[in-house]
């Protein structure tokens, strides 16, 4: 075994799990918004406004989640600044404290690209949004997009990273669990895009890039689940054994059922359309719950 | 700075009796158990955030016909590490070492996140849901300023715990088990020179770290090894999702945005 430990559960439940899944999806939906801009048409932009106008309010929650879940939530801010002595807290091997600050700087481009996204569609009519558009389309926005687009690969996974940089059992036996989450978060951000974009018939001209899309990241998940269950060696009975294995078929079930779907769509005609994309959220939900709850029990 | 301190803890002469239990309680305040009947003596259980110090009764099987059951007693505690995976791990600096080289959770800057419970291999630390932080043993810091021996050492009726400078304490438990090793007591092996950088919390012990709820050497190793891996591992996946992008979201023969 990598490592023997005998270690105590931190008690992490249902607040960090909804915070890992907002996460994933904020962080993801940035990327997808941004990926949308730089490769996609004219046609996409308005996905790509959905992308980011779901992007911070998802993030807002995290914050929220996360000093709900502290001992002290009136402490939260310890985790930016050093109380001792006023300084920064950074510490680089700490990814909760590179993660207060990734949180806190994504807040920021996602707050911009939020106003600018609202601007350019036309939602709000503020006059210092009205050039939101062109200054999206030019490359100092652009740039911005791709910074902040690191910044939201680094949310959606840093939680995985998190969880292995420990010494729980399973946690800390995987090097997968960032890319895992991060895999999962892109499916979910485009799951839902996809749900999001059939109520605005203009951005339901990206459906199919979106499905495309989900495709790619569904098959990267389930590469990075076997790589996981492969990786985590003596302890995968602890994952998969007992009641975990209903939890893992809700996960299979959020993959193979969109992935089937959108391989051969005349098998999954019957059913409405808003079924896969929440059906690929469940599953994101579904995969968290059981990483997080099985090592703990 | 002060000399460094520690702990030697030999569990060849330690009883059971719990005195460092109930002196370490004693002294720190620390709430009594709720009353549990375990199928054992040991009925604390663990070490938490109301119990710095553990008295483990190990019960293991022997070949001896007349003494079926034998009993190991280790009286267990926070072995402050040098290398501390709580302290490396914390986002707050809550923890921190002290000049005396040990480990300790400043109570007023702690906020409860539990990253340190999470990554303590030895279970040691516990939450306070009263206070909403997380709690272990001090190493009596109090007593120590006050040049005062731990509590539990100085409970401690059959000299089981050792208190003293880190160096002396090491020597000590050379010199310990050379005794026993010629008594021939091969098992007998001293736990906490080499694991996380040497503890301050040595043991002497008649079998496998593992009997004990010790980590082996091999197994002692801090969180910060998933970081590099756990960090590359996404930085792939993030080129490989945006090279799925790229392929997905590509211009068809389309109007630039």
């Amino acid at each position: 075994m990598p490592g023997e430990h005998f270690v105590v559960a931190p008690g992490w439940a249902w607040y960090i799990l909804l915070y890992f899944f907002f996460a994933g999806i904020s962080g993801g939906a940035f990327v997808i918004g941004t990926m949308l801009r730089l490769f996609g048409s004219a046609a996409d932009k308005a996905a790509s406004r959905l992308a980011f106008i779901i992007s911070f309010p998802l993030l807002l929650l995290c914050p929220i989640l996360l000093t709900l879940d502290l001992g002290q939530p009136l402490r939260f801010w310890h985790m930016l600044i050093d109380v001792k002595t006023g300084t920064p807290a950074f510490k680089v091997y700490s990814p909760i404290s590179l993660g207060s600050w990734g949180l806190t700087i994504f807040g920021l481009f996602a707050f911009v690209m939020f106003l600018a996204a609202v601007g350019e569609g036309g939602y709000l009519r503020w006059r210092v949004l009205a050039g939101a558009g062109r200054v999206m389309s030019s490359t100092l926005g652009k740039a911005f997009m791709v910074i902040g687009a690191i910044f939201g690969f680094f949310v959606a996974a840093y939680t995985g990273v998190l969880l292995a940089v420990s010494n729980q059992p399973v946690w800390s036996d995987t090097w997968t669990l960032g890319g895992l989450f991060l895999a999962s978060g892109l499916s979910g951000a485009a799951a839902s895009i996809l749900l999001l974009s059939r109520r605005r018939r203009e951005a339901a001209a990206t459906e199919g890039k979106l499905m495309e899309a989900d495709r790619y990241f569904i098959i990267l998940e389930l590469v990075l689940i076997a790589l996981f269950l492969i990786t985590i060696g003596g302890v995968v009975s602890k994952v998969l054994g007992g009641g975990w294995i209903l939890l893992w078929l809700v996960v299979l079930i959020g993959t193979l059922v969109p992935l089937i779907g959108e391989f051969r769509p005349a098998l999954v005609r019957q059913l409405p359309p808003a079924v896969l994309p929440v059906l690929v959220l469940v599953g994101v939900l579904a995969l968290r719950a059981v990483i997080i709850f099985s090592a703990q029990a | 700075m002060a000399a460094p301190v520690g702990f030697f803890t030999d569990t060849t002469l330690c009883i059971g009796c719990k005195a460092c239990e109930v002196a370490c309680k004693e002294w720190n305040g620390l709430p009594d158990n709720p009353l549990v009947f375990r199928d054992s003596y040991d009925n604390t259980g663990q070490l938490d955030h109301a119990n710095w110090r553990h008295v483990r009764f190990i019960e293991q099987t022997t070949k001896n016909a007349d003494k079926p059951i034998a009993w190991s007693m280790m009286s267990d505690v926070c072995k402050h590490c040098a290398n501390a995976s709580c302290l490396e791990v914390c986002p707050t600096n809550a923890i921190v070492r002290t000049e005396f080289d040990t480990v300790f959770i400043q109570q007023d800057v702690c906020n409860g996140c539990r990253d340190c419970i999470s990554a303590c291999p030895y279970g040691v630390i516990g939450f306070n849901s009263n206070t909403g932080t997380a709690q272990k043993c001090t190493f009596c810091y109090d007593r120590l300023q006050n040049n005062l021996k731990p509590a539990c050492a100085t409970a401690c009726p059959t000299q089981s715990i050792k208190f003293g400078p880190l160096d002396e304490m090491r020597q000590t438990a050379a010199t310990r088990l050379a005794t026993l090793h010629a008594q021939g007591m091969s098992e007998a092996r001293i736990y906490g020179e080499q694991e996380y950088g040497g503890l301050h919390a040595l043991f002497l012990l008649t079998d496998k770290p593992e009997t004990y709820s010790l980590p082996s050497t091999e197994s002692a190793v801090l969180p910060s090894r998933n970081n590099i891996p756990g960090y590359l591992g996404a930085a792939v996946t993030a080129v490989v999702a945006a090279v799925a992008g790229l392929i997905a979201f590509r211009r068809r023969g389309e109007t630039q945005p």
